[in-house]
């Protein structure tokens, strides 16, 4: 090698350094700043929500004022009167009732349906399975005139618990076809093991596939909260007593009246009830993250 | 503490016969290694044992029990996994005693036999651990730690070391060797690494193509291999095989490679050879017995001349390649005496260590 190249080669490696931070860089800014665009976006419809709550009926009602600052003081008028003189309590008495009877069938359900189908292999498994996902694809504009008989039939129309019957159908599919591929992704030899142990098959799903699957649940999980706390068109069209309805379609029916919209009570009840989504999604997103299966196996 | 045996045992997948009709009888107390290439059917056989697949047709046996319907979990084994398989959310304690808790024991019975185990296997400072905070052999012993404490019939292990870096594998085998010592139970050990087989078994079953090759002592197995497969597959450089024709020679034999290279049959295995004499045979020599000429009362006709095409200095030996009429040869020579590439060299074939094989069936004679 020549003196010149020997000379040329350190330079050479640190121009190549130079340019893949300068890169790095670039990389980091661009992203930065779709990130922080993004955010503004987002945050535009909840910030106008709280500045909307918490102002009084007649500065929501003055156009003249800027509707995005609170310029008469901040009120908690709108929260006090939505609690203690409309249905909303009720209504979120009803959404509870309904999210957490909707989420527990659907797990015992799809738990037992994709340990059944993710690891007990047997004629059909894998047809069943792409089956159940083919259901979730069905629209469910397009399921609820026939659910609408089913319930009208057996008498829940304009009760919730018909709810509890109509959601299911909605969040089981999915949540069983996430939970096949988690369980699929479970190394075989922890059944395999857990059989040697001395497990039957409902032991092998308590003992070891549960709880090692647990990220899997989870998301889970707050998909079918997510779909039973926001169904809109369910309510809507099987509901319509106000002691029966739900916190998405009773907030709306109830807070407009003809062309009279209640904007600051609007408001602060979609702050209201969005706030138990927040607070379930900020304490299960740690365990949703969390890599359960770490360990089992070489790795 | 019990034997197995295995009866004309098939299994079938769809239309794919991966075992054939195997028997196998391991008596009470014995460490048996199943080994053989990729796809021979060994690991099948462990599962069929275990009870992890049905068999097609024949019968297993353990204690004198015929176990074909059984569950794994009545068929009282432990197993070890190649990869583990601890559960990933229960502490080493929790692992290790998860058997005995499905099986009811007493909370005082489960601690004592845990612990006692622990102290065994080493791992007693680990039992408060996750399985994600140990090292790949402390994931191992908890492993056998896991077999240890069910005190079962058989122990089963399915390549435990395969996933270990080449200086642990060399420490867990001692230590497999030395629990087996300590806790005498019948072992079926699976591995594709013949020296694993070796150093561990008192008895090696090689497997090939779904069928029992060979079934013998480690030691019998290197002298005396009964095919071609198994004079192959175990010993590392594998055994040279060389097209070669039995020649008379006055009143011995003679093993012609080379229109120059004609070796003397020793006349103690003579008489066995004499019938396939004029034949075209395959003449098997392990490399360590091709050498350089070491005493003088050796028989200068076993000698011969080779030019070298390969050299590996190994350290305490030398590995030299030469070819031989289109036939490449490994030999292992002391590494003072070993020449250069391309240079000639005097070599020496141990006769007494010779195999000859009939090339068609591949049964060494």
């Amino acid at each position: 090698m020549s003196t010149a190249a020997l000379a040329a080669r350190p330079t050479g490696g640190f121009g190549v350094r130079a340019s893949l931070s300068r890169n790095r860089r670039w990389a980091l800014i661009t992203s930065y700043f779709f990130l922080v665009l993004f955010a503004i976006f987002f945050l535009i419809p909840p910030y106008y929500m709280v500045v909307t709550a918490l102002k009084s009926d007649s500065e929501v009602a003055r156009m003249a004022t800027n509707p995005w600052i609170i310029a008469d003081g901040v009120t908690l008028d709108q929260f006090r009167i939505l609690l203690t003189q409309t249905d909303f309590l009720i209504f979120f008495r009803n959404t509870i009732i309904v999210t957490m009877c909707t989420v527990a069938i659907t797990m015992v359900v799809s738990v037992f349906a994709a340990f059944s189908l993710g690891r007990m292999k047997f004629w059909g498994s894998g047809i069943l399975a792409t089956g159940i996902f083919l259901t979730y694809l069905v629209p469910d504009t397009l399921l609820f005139i026939p659910l609408f008989q089913i319930v009208k039939a057996i008498g829940l129309l304009n009760s919730y618990w018909g709810m509890v019957l109509v959601y299911p159908t909605l969040t089981v599919p999915f949540c069983t076809w996430i939970m096949i591929g988690y369980f699929q992704s479970i190394p075989k030899e922890l059944d395999e093991a857990a059989l040697i142990d001395g497990a039957g098959h409902l032991q092998m799903l308590t003992k070891i596939f549960i709880p090692v699957a647990l990220p899997g649940i989870i998301a889970a999980m707050i998909f079918a909260f997510t779909v039973s706390w926001a169904a809109f068109v369910y309510p809507m069209a099987f509901l319509y007593s106000a002691d029966q309805q739900v916190l998405t379609v009773g907030t709306v029916t109830s807070l407009i009246r003809g062309d009279v919209y209640k904007w600051g009570m609007l408001m602060a009840g979609a702050l209201m009830a969005a706030a138990p989504p927040l607070v379930i999604y900020a304490f299960l997103m740690d365990y949703y993250i969390a890599g359960l299966t770490a360990g089992a196996t070489k790795g | 503490m019990a034997e197995v045996a295995l009866r004309n045992v098939v299994k079938r997948f769809d239309n794919v016969e991966v075992v054939r009709n195997i028997s196998l009888d391991i008596p009470d107390n014995e460490f048996v290694v199943l080994v053989g290439p990729s796809g021979c059917g060994k690991s099948t056989t462990l599962r069929m044992i275990a009870g992890l697949e049905e068999i097609s047709a024949g019968d297993i046996y353990i204690g004198g029990e015929v176990v074909n319907d059984l569950p794994p979990k009545d068929r009282d084994i432990a197993m070890v996994f190649q990869n583990y398989a601890l559960y990933p959310h229960m502490s080493v304690f929790e692992n290790m005693s998860f058997g005995l808790k499905l099986r009811k024991f007493p909370k005082d019975e489960i601690k004592r036999r845990v612990d006692n185990a622990a102290r065994i296997l080493d791992i007693t400072e680990l039992l408060d651990r996750k399985p994600k905070a140990l090292s790949g052999g402390q994931r191992q012993r908890v492993a056998m730690g896991r077999a240890i404490v069910r005190n079962p019939k058989v122990f089963l292990f399915d390549e435990p070391l395969s996933n270990l870096d080449a200086k642990l594998r060399v420490q867990m085998r001692t230590e497999i060797k030395r629990v087996h010592q300590m806790v005498k139970t019948t072992t079926v050990y699976v591995t594709h690494d013949q020296v694993e087989a070796m150093t561990l078994a008192d008895r090696v079953v090689v497997m090939n193509g779904g069928v029992i090759e060979q079934i013998a002592t480690p030691q019998d197995l290197y002298h005396h291999p009964k095919t071609r497969f198994v004079a192959g597959f175990i010993g590392s450089p594998a055994m040279n095989f060389i097209r070669c024709r039995l020649e008379q020679n006055g009143v011995g034999l003679r093993v012609r490679i080379s229109d120059t290279v004609g070796l003397p049959v020793p006349a103690a295995q003579s008489r066995r050879f004499q019938p396939f004499a004029g034949k075209e045979l395959i003449f098997g020599l392990r490399p360590e017995h091709i050498t350089e000429p070491r005493r003088n009362d050796r028989d200068a006709n076993c000698e011969f001349k080779a030019t070298l095409d390969v050299v590996e200095p190994m350290g305490m030996e030398t590995m030299v390649y030469f070819t031989v009429d289109g036939q490449e040869i490994c030999g292992r020579v002391d590494p003072g005496s070993a020449a250069g590439p391309g240079e000639s060299m005097r070599l020496y074939a141990d006769m007494d260590r010779m195999h000859l094989i009939e090339p068609q069936t591949g049964a060494v004679l």
